[in-house]
């Protein structure tokens, strides 16, 4: 294992990435649980380790803003927040993307108000999935530190050239102490070398960015859009795979447990996939042929890596910790009843609802998921509608 | 790059950039019209008021200044014939 371990909260983490990338620009507005990250990076700035400019901005939208336009001269830039700041952010997530202005944010997921909560939903996540950025999933701190290094090199990729978020869910993730393996600055700097700008601020090359375009254009623009993030698929695999070979950490997009030979599985994103692993292993002793798949990646989905994953199973139970109002499912069991559909071989899927607003997700209420995948699996039946679980009735 | 018109997705520049310069000219704003506006030379007093006011500038400037309407770019909002204090400029409805 390439590095030197230490113990870093989840926040200081990411900030530590984003000071060994050698950024040019922040621009970040403080936000529970996502602060840490913005304080920590101000500090580096301020004590002279990290030369860049620092953008305190009066809000997130104004964040992005400003992290879009120095994205565009050329610059390396960072920016980061969660929940209200992300919603805050909404239309500049649409605007860097289209201008394929290549920011890399960290969001510590946490959920929408009202009512006001601090704690992790993925909600903000799931916010995002439309809007042209590649999101990446941290499980843990090593993860969020690994994914964020990672992520540069995805989005300023000359066949990417897209934002990228890196997902890291709230206090569970941001304010956990954990340890983990950092590289040497030199290390990075070989991983990842300066960002090559397309069209750098230049005035003797001048260009128009942002320019109006209408029906004769904008759909050509939007096709295109399409293709890059279709095409950031490949270089993600690429770069996951130098990464993994760099550091002896596995990246895949898409991560297994028991998958092999399981009958039944939970399909799951962020930290929970620990505690769904934990529970699985424990099963699997008892005999019961249980599995879990998570999503390192979530945007581009990794759709034919999740078919090919998913051909022996008979039910999978899809965990949403959000909620998609009057949608026939959440949005992570959109995602993969989309994926699968037009399968021969397919598992029943049903929804289960965990875990908002920071509820604890307990091995006791995995244990019941798994129950209720074999029976789904064994009466052929599923539920009418999701499933919520933690909750009090 | 000489011009981007009806270029392909394929071709375009990512992210709408538009690396040349001047490429509004290509960009004929006179089809989005709906009434016309028709001068009538004999009526005109060279005032330039028409030309003063038009947005677009759609009012093309001669040497001896009087005017003529650059239908290209006119996208017939009317001005020039509201402010004509000789209503030398007619709206009329485009293929009338």
């Amino acid at each position: 294992m390439r590095g030197r371990l230490i113990g870093l909260n989840g926040d200081t983490a990411v900030a530590y990435a984003v000071k060994q990338a050698d950024v040019d620009v922040i621009a970040a507005y403080p936000i529970t649980p996502q602060t840490i990250i913005v304080e920590k990076l101000s500090e580096f700035v301020n004590n002279g380790e990290l030369n860049a400019a620092f953008v305190p901005v009066e809000s997130e939208h104004s964040a992005l803003s400003a992290s879009v336009g120095a994205a565009l001269t050329g610059a390396r830039v960072f920016t980061a927040t969660a929940s209200q700041g992300l919603a805050l952010m909404y239309e500049i997530l649409w605007i860097a993307s289209s201008l394929r202005a290549t920011v890399v944010m960290a969001l510590g997921n946490r959920a929408f108000s009202a009512p006001i909560n601090i704690h992790c939903s993925h909600d903000d996540a799931y916010a995002a999935r439309d809007t042209g950025w590649i999101e990446f999933f941290a499980e843990n701190v090593q993860e969020a530190y690994d994914l964020t290094l990672q992520a540069f090199k995805v989005s300023e990729d000359k066949q990417v050239l897209l934002p990228s978020i890196v997902n890291l869910d709230g206090f569970i993730l941001t304010h956990s102490l954990e340890g983990l393996y950092v590289l040497d600055d030199k290390d990075v700097r070989e991983f990842l070398p300066p960002k090559e700008p397309v069209y750098p601020v230049d005035p003797e090359h001048p260009v128009t960015y942002g320019p109006l375009d209408l029906y004769d254009y904008y759909i050509e623009h939007k096709r295109q859009q399409a293709e890059a993030m279709r095409n950031s698929y490949s270089t993600i695999l690429k770069v996951f795979e130098e990464y993994s070979e760099f550091t002896g950490r596995k990246y895949e997009p898409i991560k297994t447990y028991g998958i092999e030979d399981a009958e039944v599985a939970i399909a799951i994103l962020g930290s929970s996939a620990g505690t769904a692993r934990y529970v699985a292993r424990k099963l699997r002793k008892e005999g019961k042929k249980v599995g879990v798949i998570s999503f390192t990646l979530y945007r581009p989905f990794p759709a034919s890596e999740l078919r090919k994953l998913t051909r022996g199973l008979k039910a999978l139970a899809v965990m949403d910790r959000s909620y998609s109002f009057g949608s026939p499912g959440a949005q992570l069991f959109m995602d993969i009843a989309a994926t699968l559909f037009n399968e021969k071989e397919r598992p029943l899927l049903f929804n289960i609802i965990y875990g908002l607003g920071g509820r604890d997700l307990k091995p006791e209420h995995v244990e019941y998921v798994f129950d209720k995948a074999f029976e789904v699996a064994e009466t052929g039946e599923t539920p009418e509608s999701e499933i919520w679980i933690g909750v009090r009735e | 790059m000489s011009s981007l018109k009806g270029k392909g997705w394929k071709e375009l520049p990512i992210g709408a950039v538009i690396p040349i310069p001047a490429t509004s000219m290509e960009y004929k704003t006179g089809n989005w019209r709906a009434l016309k506006p028709v001068l009538d030379q004999n009526k005109c007093i060279k005032c330039l008021l028409c030309w003063v006011h038009c947005p677009e500038p759609a009012i093309i400037r001669h040497e001896d200044d009087s005017v003529s309407i650059d239908y290209d770019y006119c996208k017939g909002c009317g001005i020039c014939s509201n402010v004509c204090p000789v209503k030398a400029i007619t709206m009329v409805m485009e293929g009338e």
